[in-house]
């Protein structure tokens, strides 16, 4: 990659090259997975065992839980990067920082986000979530995790290099992420009635183009900054 | 010509002394504006038919409601302002106004929770204009917690404004999205404040109370951001002259 090679494929080739750096260490990938698990073990037992009425909050438990998951994630977005020195090279090289930020938030999205919704309907599952409904909890996640980790991209960006930042990053990233849980979980809770859920998922997908055109603008000024 | 008093205000003297000058012109006319409103609203303005004197604290949540969000603007234009012409005392108002906007926050949830003790029964309801403020008091600690992290004034303040600017995006998006949330799961049918039309007693001590809540922010700003002056210029020479005259 060089200055000539074109934004898109610069792009491209960030993405890619995450891709591999993070299966090269499965290990690392599964965690969030391990933890939504986890988290989604603890309600049955904190509240009662009877699916009728884990079914009733089974939204919320899912998006809670997918949310902390993927945040706790978010905080090694860009710290290999920056302490390597690999960031700042980005930064140089050339090429808009904008598109090699939003490259690499796309290929963290796609190592978290995305197994998170996969996992979700077994997650349901185990909610008492009927089994006509498990392949509509999907898409809201999925699509409520891409948000999440594009404003999280400015939080872990702003926080490189701050000592615990991982406490501050969830300070700064879920007041701003509020929006994405309130549609989300109301998607996901109209899914699971069976009822109609378009109406909060076109939220999510207006938030989400919103998030992928403005995001990494600032996710990019804020890089900058930390590299100064 | 008419610009040269603003481009003035960016160096850090004129700003310490305008400042100076400027808060008992503020100060002043604050302090007439709310002890006129307090006396309006709490003595002259007649008792609700509805709430009775209850409804009297609307005279102080009202304004710090109001001042909440206006102080966020506020310190997203100053954040704005510093990124965009590299103004570095439009950072120390910035920094400034956050501690008085989440004191403005916290006064507004109070007095909203103390009301809603009398109309709901109940200290907290997920009332969707609670619920924002509340949001709204977590973007403040964000801020402050951002700027506290970072040891370095200059990155901290870099990083802080642009926080400040993702932040007031987001406000109208986290508000609204918060009302449809509650409207979606169906409101409690007690809280329909649906002004009827205020009579003129009870409406001017309340314009007066927001008033003097605005220009009481200005004074404190102006107080705040000498402080906040003096903090950053500590080892210029200028200090020890303004201090000692």
């Amino acid at each position: 990659m060089n200055v000539n090679t074109p934004a898109l494929e610069a792009a491209w080739l960030v993405f890619a090259r995450d891709l591999r750096l993070a299966l090269r260490k499965p290990g690392q990938c599964v965690q969030p997975l391990a933890f939504f698990a986890i988290v989604t073990t603890l309600f049955p037992l904190a509240i009662s065992p009877e699916l009728s009425r884990l079914r009733e909050i089974a939204s919320g438990v899912l998006w809670v839980g997918a949310l902390l998951a993927a945040l706790l994630a978010l905080e090694f977005l860009f710290r290999d990067d920056a302490q390597d020195g690999t960031l700042e090279q980005y930064a140089l090289s050339g090429q808009s920082l904008t598109w090699l930020v939003f490259a690499k938030t796309a290929a963290h999205w796609s190592l978290t986000g995305v197994p998170l919704a996969l996992m979700a309907p077994f997650a349901g599952a185990a909610l008492g979530v009927r089994y006509d409904a498990m392949p509509w909890l999907i898409a809201p996640i999925a699509l409520g995790t891409l948000v999440l980790s594009l404003i999280g991209s400015i939080g872990a960006a702003l926080t490189l290099g701050v000592k615990r930042g991982g406490v501050l990053l969830t300070l700064l990233t879920l007041p701003l992420a509020m929006p994405v849980l309130i549609f989300g979980a109301q998607a996901t809770d109209l899914a699971i009635r069976g009822a109609s859920f378009a109406a909060p998922l076109y939220l999510l997908c207006a938030m989400a183009v919103l998030a992928v055109t403005l995001a990494p603008l600032a996710a990019a000024a804020a890089v900058r900054m930390s590299l100064e | 010509m008419a610009w040269t008093w603003f481009h003035r205000l960016a160096s850090p003297p004129h700003l310490y002394a305008f400042a100076a000058r400027a808060t008992p012109w503020l100060g002043w006319p604050a302090t007439l504006l709310i002890l006129g409103g307090l006396y309006g609203g709490l003595v002259l303005a007649p008792p609700d038919y509805q709430q009775g004197d209850d409804f009297r604290i609307i005279y102080v949540h009202a304004p710090s409601a109001w001042m909440s969000l206006m102080v966020y603007v506020t310190m997203a234009s100053a954040a704005a302002i510093a990124l965009i012409w590299r103004m570095k005392v439009a950072h120390a108002v910035a920094a400034s106004c956050a501690p008085i906007g989440a004191s403005f926050t916290l006064a507004a949830l109070v007095t909203g929770s103390l009301w809603g003790r009398k109309m709901w029964g109940t200290y907290w309801e997920w009332d969707p204009r609670l619920t924002s403020e509340l949001i709204l008091l977590f973007l403040y600690i964000g801020y402050m917690a951002l700027r506290s992290a970072i040891e370095e004034l200059q990155r901290a303040d870099r990083a802080s404004a642009l926080l400040a600017i993702v932040g007031v995006v987001n406000v109208p998006i986290i508000h609204y999205s918060v009302i449809w949330w509650n409207s979606l799961h169906q409101a409690p049918s007690v809280m329909k404040l649906a002004k009827p039309a205020m009579p003129a007693s009870m409406l001017a001590p309340l314009l007066m109370m927001l008033a003097g809540f605005t220009l009481l922010f200005g004074a404190l700003l102006l107080v705040r951001v000498r402080a906040e002056v003096l903090r950053r210029e500590r080892s210029a020479g200028w200090i020890r002259a303004a201090l000692a005259g």
